[in-house]
């Protein structure tokens, strides 16, 4: 038999015996656990760490015309790189778990035939300073790249070796994961940490974290650390600007098809891609294959890519499903917000506002949505 | 003691060292692993089109390499690129996969100038097929278009294994040239043998064509279409599809009898990399088949 129609409880179920052993079982089960641990202690515990494996965190790289610091998540060398208050990293910390370029396979040619080698291997890695919206992020790429059909191996083997400690941070002006429902994380990571004064309250999600944690004098919760705790949330809580209605945008996404607000936005779209690049869910992609000059290796490399870009939709012999820049945001939008949610129950997007700030020719998601939605109420 | 982070090699995974069941879909597998296969035999059809047998060469690979009607392969030239192409032979063959194949693009191009022996890659079967069983007991209307025939000509060697559970079988072939027409040399076959109407129709005509002239719409009015009790299959080009549907509603049947086959574009096949998505759906996974009903409701489908 074959093609059965399995349900997607049977699914997840045969996904749970035969594919996510421990770390990934474990990101279903909230942080229950909780510590602190005081700021010095938390450098020595980053610079233990940082001897004996790659650790990743937000570094200034440049600074933009306004001068203000522009942020990448890149491998640390030393804990004075990392800056623990950062505001927002210029691309998502997706590269990590889809990088840009990744080779799938490698093909030995010979004179009759090839030999092909998959490589899957991935050294561990610790990412620090990943914020609630990147974390949920990775809980929604998680939902296409394994727990639906075709768990993506290559992805498994990153998120596999990927430890993930996350960290609280007032929200940007345009930040509107509030409204994605994206603000905070209850899983999908090894630990969390909220700054609270002169040390990090700490979330404990995996038997790894809490091991690290412990050998650097992580202290129990004291009542005055769990009330400076609630007090910052309530805060970060406070600071949110930015709202946006998606309660509606699924149907929106539907009834406003032939909108002009597409067009309107649309023809200002360069094309670019940009949007696609630094949001942490975009996950299209494209597959190319090459030979090496000596004609004896060839490379099935995959590739990030963005629905944007003009040949997204063509086909062997020229034709184009969606010729027009306009009709290409729009299908943009329509898989955020309403292929996704379809799909999963939730929208793609997780309202960091990244592609807002990339784009050249000022585009942003609030100023789209919020555009369909007046137009539906006229 | 050591803050080293404990590394899981996936290599070590079982499923790192078995070849992948492309049929069960929900278990972690070497997605990119291809089955080597080798080109047996090589028909040319047309000016265009060659007809490749493919053979997959590790036997357990072959035995367990399975698909239904209607389904598609990831064709893979190394250092070349991967397509998507519809399997074009009868399930029952269990050793050769036949794959019809169009000149044109960069790998189809050089697929093209391949000689017999040469060792491609497969990847598959991937998504959904005509629903066979379901048409037990009921007239079948194939309506193909150029390049179309190819994923239907799976469906009537099907039709041919179980010809009694099917009442009338018509086949409406539409091409642009006499030249262009795929598999003729298989028509007097599907005919006498298959017990299969077959009625074709060219756009533009050639020289030593006696058949109709004219659209593939044309070809209705010799073909009296019982509403309650017919299924179609339905693939071409998209701006076919338009007017056939259009007539075959207007005639009866109802849109959930109706099926076709989409062509995107796939650099995946496994519902990852979103190239063949239309509206919030994708190709390679709900589709390539669909019934009708659910591409009107795809935005951008036809």
């Amino acid at each position: 038999m074959q093609d059965v129609v399995v349900s997607h409880s049977i699914v997840k179920k045969i996904l749970d015996i035969f594919c996510f052993p421990t770390a990934l079982q474990q990101r279903k089960i909230n942080a229950m656990l909780f510590k602190t641990i005081t700021k010095e202690n938390f450098k020595k515990m980053v610079e233990g760490l940082m001897e004996e494996n790659e650790v990743i965190g937000p570094k200034s790289r440049d600074r933009d015309k306004e001068g203000n610091k522009i942020y990448r998540f890149l491998k640390l060398n030393s804990f004075d790189e990392l800056e623990m208050d950062y505001t927002r990293s210029y691309s998502s910390p997706k590269d990590y778990f889809l990088p840009f370029k990744e080779d799938l396979a490698t093909y030995r040619l010979e004179d009759k035939g090839w030999d092909q080698k998959i490589h899957c291997t991935i050294h561990p890695r610790i990412i620090i300073g990943m914020r609630a919206c990147d974390i949920n992020a990775l809980l929604k790429l998680d939902q296409v790249m394994l727990k639906s059909a075709y768990p993506n191996p290559y992805y498994f083997a990153r998120r596999r070796n990927t430890l993930i400690i996350g960290l609280d941070h007032e929200p940007l002006e345009d930040c509107f994961c509030r409204s994605m429902n994206t603000d905070t994380a209850s899983h999908g990571f090894d630990l969390f940490l909220t700054d609270i004064g002169d040390r990090y309250f700490a979330a404990i999600n995996s038997d790894t974290a809490y091991i690290v944690l412990n050998r650097f004098n992580a202290r129990e919760v004291t009542e005055e650390d769990q009330l400076r705790y609630k007090r910052v949330k309530k805060q970060v809580e406070s600071k949110f600007k930015t709202q946006v209605d998606i309660t509606i945008l699924p149907e929106l996404m539907d009834l406003e098809f032939e909108s002009e607000v597409w067009k309107k936005w649309g023809d200002k779209c360069l094309s670019c891609g940009s949007c696609a690049m630094v949001c942490p869910t975009c996950y299209c992609y494209g597959v190319e294959e090459d030979i090496d000059l000596s004609f004896t290796q060839a490379t099935k490399r995959r590739f990030l890519y963005s629905c944007n870009l003009i040949d997204f939709a063509t086909v062997a012999g020229g034709y184009n499903f969606r010729p027009d820049a306009h009709i290409r945001l729009k299908y943009r939008y329509y898989h955020q917000f309403r292929g996704f949610e379809e799909a999963f129950n939730q929208s793609l997007c997780v309202g960091c506002n990244r592609c807002g700030k990339a784009c050249p020719a000022g585009i942003s998601p609030k100023a789209v949505i919020d555009d369909l939605i007046k137009t539906e109420k006229k | 003691m050591s803050l080293k982070i404990p590394q899981h090699d996936i290599n070590l995974e079982p499923f790192m060292s078995r070849p992948p069941d492309f049929n069960r879909k929900s278990i972690l597998m070497q997605t990119e692993q291809s089955f080597k296969s080798e080109i047996f035999n090589i028909i040319p059809l047309t000016a265009w089109e060659k007809l490749f047998d493919i053979r997959i060469c590790d036997p357990y690979e072959r035995e367990q390499f399975t698909f239904l009607p209607g389904q598609f392969v990831m064709l893979e030239l190394p250092g070349c690129g991967e397509v998507p192409i519809s399997i074009s032979s009868s399930i029952s063959n269990k050793e050769f996969i036949e794959l019809c194949i169009r000149k044109v693009g960069k790998v189809t191009g050089m697929l093209h100038r391949l000689e017999p022996g040469a060792i491609v890659g497969i990847r598959g079967p991937f998504g959904t097929h005509f629903p066979m069983q379901k048409m037990v007991g009921c007239n079948i209307l194939l309506i193909a278009g150029g390049l179309g025939i190819a994923p239907l000509r799976s469906t009537i060697y099907w039709a041919n294994e179980h010809r009694s559970d099917y009442e009338d079988i018509t086949i409406l072939y539409g091409a642009k040239e006499p030249g262009q027409i795929l598999f003729d040399y298989q028509f007097e076959e599907w005919h006498k043998i298959f017990d299969l109407k077959i009625l074709t129709i060219v756009q533009n005509r050639g020289e030593n064509w006696e058949g109709r002239v004219g659209l593939i719409t044309d070809l209705f009015d010799e073909v009296p279409i019982d509403p309650d009790n017919t299924f179609a299959i339905v693939c071409g080009p998209p701006v076919m599809f338009k007017f056939v549907f259009a007539h075959l509603t207007n005639v009866g049947i109802p849109r959930q009898r109706m099926f076709l086959s989409l062509e995107r574009r796939m650099h995946c096949g496994m519902g990852k990399c979103c190239r063949c998505n239309v509206g919030s759906t994708f190709t390679c996974l709900d589709g390539p088949v669909f019934d009708y009903w659910t591409v009107m409701n795809l935005k951008e489908a036809i």
